[in-house]
């Protein structure tokens, strides 16, 4: 049950004149947002906003070379700078391909507000040319999405947008906009300082989950916390009080994919990352604690393995920003619905001033128990080191985080997804939050380039990496384009194994080794590709040539494509199989026999 | 820990929304989406402005799954409120069908009129040839009513689906 306090009065004062076309007014509104950046291309329908956007300085226009990656380019803006990112598509096929990265925007809450060009008002249901019915398409792929059809509407509702994307659980909303609304006389109107007449999520935990929270944790003998994306999302405050909560507990912290980087991965209590490729400590910590409280994260198949044999005996505390999300897969004893940061915070307070000691005794047992497990050194692999034997593809990570640290230089990475995305997040390190792009829900190959983009106009003196595969990068490799036109000194860092890895790994493991498909014929020769887009190209073949070619990307003032050519059979271990529990983990190439229990309920799962 | 109840129950939710352009499809949209039941849903404007409307869904699942769908329904941008009429109490359901029997044998057709004023149905149409009953009440009477009729000649149903309320001074 809701309980929601009686609408705000609606704007009693007559409506201003309007003076300004629709585009004007709605650059306005985005000024008045906060905007600086948009990600977009042009088309007929949205013509009178890049007229508008032609007249003024105050906003700056990315032109990318495809839809989806202006909304992938604005969520490496938006998760690296905890701003709304900003998109601007036009009507039909624009807005068509901008779905992809509002889907991925909405499965790893990141806040954004697209733009699309409609055609004129009278003309919807027309099937005009370039029409698409683009809120019903974009409905289940956006937190909320408008159709203006008012003149008088658009500034309300474009501040409205932006609320909306970034209150309570962060995604994307869509803005539809007829051609004729932005051509026309509309008036504007500032920002509501009214609160929202229906969408106000909680953000302040009850005071009585907290002190349940801080009562079970004190009893714990075998506590884990389990943090997610929501502590990005709920800023560096939320990163520093899980920190803080970290050291005045003493407890184990491990941290799913979207959570990298909240807590500082060098720190000796942090145990990786858990889940389907997570380390051996991590997820036997899961399965075997007595008290878990999960912070910002979701309880995903990818993290829970098989759900019915998922951290049997433990009792769980849950905070999360979305009621939606709690009891959902995994149920709870005591849920706090609460923005990370607050719930964080109110959690030290209460355990500070409860008077009931934890058990010391039981957590030191605890750690001594998961340090045989860390001693079985799970994320090991053997690189050759004699001249001209191939790279490992972890080596060839490990080497870059190394050499990156060096340098000295604030990093940002990004990935695409497959093999590469789970060994960056293995071996590659972070101490900070916001740090670290990848697609995480979704799973959208093509991601990493174009947030690599946003993050780099972003942070133009920073450095930023892609950490991709040799199939992910071509699904958006156009926007390399982008990077020349804007001088943006992106370094693409591909894993080349010839195969699209992760299905070969699964179609090795699980399907007798027929490798229907995977292989990557026909590649283009990346450093000739790197060179026609006037970025700079560089291989690396065999071990030797590996910390040549990292450092000369590194040092690179271009754009680059690195071409590191890995070991082709290599397998990201360890690895829980689909359907399995977290206790029963692949470790590496000498247990892949343990997959020929992999029942056909677990062939089912993705 | 309710969650763990593996138990199926029917759970009559009423949501109060916005009266905005595409909001029924959004819930529709969130039902099939995430394959939740729909076993009736009733929508129409319900304040003197017709800004607010309200929908009454009935739906069905564990208790789980009727907590996810509170859930995943509240936080709707143009949803104001989401009831458990079920959880909130005793509460009154109603709906109103129309149904067509097509007969001419006397002893079918006083059949069937009795049935109806047995049932409180209202003949709102006849011909020598066929009646259509309206009829309001909970979906099992109006349920029971429609099987009395298909061996008199049933021919065709309409029903609108559940409007529902709180009993006594709560209200959503």
């Amino acid at each position: 049950m809701s309980t929601i306090a009686p609408a705000a009065p609606t704007q009693a004062h007559p409506a201003p004149p309007a003076t300004q076309s629709g585009a004007e007014v709605l650059l306005r509104a985005l000024k008045d947002q906060g905007v600086e950046v948009i990600f977009g291309y042009p088309g007929g329908a949205v013509l009178p906003i890049y007229d508008a956007i032609f007249q003024q300085n105050a906003i700056r226009h990315i032109l990318v070379r495809h839809e989806q990656a202006a909304v992938h380019a604005a969520e490496g803006y938006a998760r690296s700078t905890g701003k709304v990112g900003c998109v601007l598509v036009t009507s039909g096929p624009g807005a068509t391909n901008a779905v992809t990265g509002l889907v991925d925007a909405l499965m790893d809450s990141i806040p954004i507000v697209c733009l699309t060009g409609q055609v004129a008002t009278h003309l919807i249901g027309n099937d005009a040319f370039q029409e698409a019915d683009t809120t019903g398409i974009t409905r289940p792929a956006t937190k909320h999405n408008y159709l203006v059809k008012r003149g008088e509407d658009l500034a309300r509702v474009v501040h409205e947008a932006f609320y909306v994307a970034r209150t309570g659980r962060p995604g994307p909303v869509v803005v539809d906009l007829p051609k004729d609304i932005l051509i026309g006389k509309a008036p504007y109107v500032s920002a509501a300082t009214a609160p929202h007449r229906s969408y106000r999520p909680r953000v302040e935990p009850d005071a009585g989950q907290i002190a349940r929270a801080v009562a079970l944790l004190k009893s714990a003998r075998r506590p884990v916390i389990y943090s997610g994306g929501g502590v990005i999302n709920a800023g560096d405050a939320a990163s520093s009080a899980l920190r803080r909560l970290a050291r005045m507990t003493g407890f184990p912290v491990t941290s799913t994919l979207m959570g990298l980087g909240a807590y500082p991965s060098n720190d000796p209590q942090f145990l990786g990352m858990l889940g389907m490729h997570g380390t051996y400590e991590a997820n036997l910590a899961m399965h075997g604690c007595d008290v878990m409280l999960n912070v910002g994260a979701r309880f995903d198949d990818r993290v829970t393995g098989k759900i019915a044999l998922f951290s049997p005996d433990s009792r769980k505390i849950h905070i999360d920003i979305d009621p939606s999300s709690i009891n959902k897969n995994v149920p709870v004893e005591v849920p706090v619905v609460a923005d990370a940061a607050r719930a964080l915070e109110a959690l030290i307070a209460a355990w500070e001033t409860d008077a009931a000691k934890p058990d010391r005794a039981g957590l030191a047992e605890w750690w001594r128990q998961i340090d045989v497990w860390r001693g079985k050194d799970s994320l090991r692999y053997r690189q050759p080191r004699d001249r001209g034997a191939v790279i490992k593809p972890q080596y060839a990570i490990q080497r870059l985080y190394e050499i990156t640290r060096e340098l000295g230089r604030d990093t940002y990475i990004s990935t695409e997804v497959g093999q590469h995305q789970m060994w960056a997040a293995q071996f590659f390190r972070f101490d900070q939050p916001n740090r670290w792009m990848t697609s995480g829900g979704l799973g959208t190959m093509g991601y990493g380039l174009p947030a690599a983009m946003g993050v780099q106009i972003a942070h133009p003196d920073a450095l930023v990496i892609d950490i991709a595969g040799e199939a992910s990068i071509l699904m958006n490799i156009q926007e390399m384009s982008t990077l020349a036109q804007y001088r943006l000194p992106v370094k693409v860092f591909i894993l080349n194994n010839q195969y699209m890895g992760m299905v070969r790994q699964w179609q090795e493991l699980l399907h007798g080794g027929r490798y229907s498909e995977s292989y990557s014929e026909a590649l283009p020769d990346f450093v000739k590709l790197a060179e026609s887009f006037h970025a700079e190209g560089m291989r690396a073949t065999s071990v030797d040539q590996l910390d040549h070619v990292i450092r000369a990307m590194l040092t690179s003032p271009k754009a680059v494509i690195a071409d590191i050519c890995v070991d082709q059979k290599e397998n990201c271990f360890p690895m829980i199989p689909s359907g399995a529990a977290h206790n029963q983990m692949l470790l590496g190439p000498e247990h892949e026999a343990g997959v020929a229990g992999v029942s056909d309920d677990g062939l089912a799962l993705v | 820990m309710s969650g763990l109840d593996p138990t199926y129950r029917s759970a009559t939710i009423s949501v109060l929304v916005d009266n905005e352009a595409g909001v029924l499809a959004r819930v529709i949209g969130l039902f099939s989406g995430r394959g939740y039941n729909i076993d009736s849903l009733t929508v129409a404007p319900v304040d003197d402005s017709g800004q607010r409307s309200r929908i009454n869904i009935v739906t069905s699942g564990t208790q789980m799954v009727i907590d996810q769908i509170k859930a995943q329904l509240d936080r709707l941008v143009p949803v104001h409120r989401v009831s458990d009429l079920t959880q909130l109490g005793h509460h009154i359901a109603r709906e109103m069908a129309l149904i067509k029997v097509i007969t001419t044998e006397s002893e079918q057709r006083a059949e069937a009129l009795r049935l109806a004023d047995a049932f409180r149905a209202r003949v709102i149409d006849a011909t020598a040839r066929s009646f259509v009953f309206e009829m309001t009440g909970g979906t099992d009477k109006l349920d029971a009513f429609v099987e009395l009729m298909r061996p008199l000649g049933l021919a065709e149903v309409s029903r609108t689906g559940v409007a529902a309320m709180a009993r006594g001074t709560t209200v959503i």
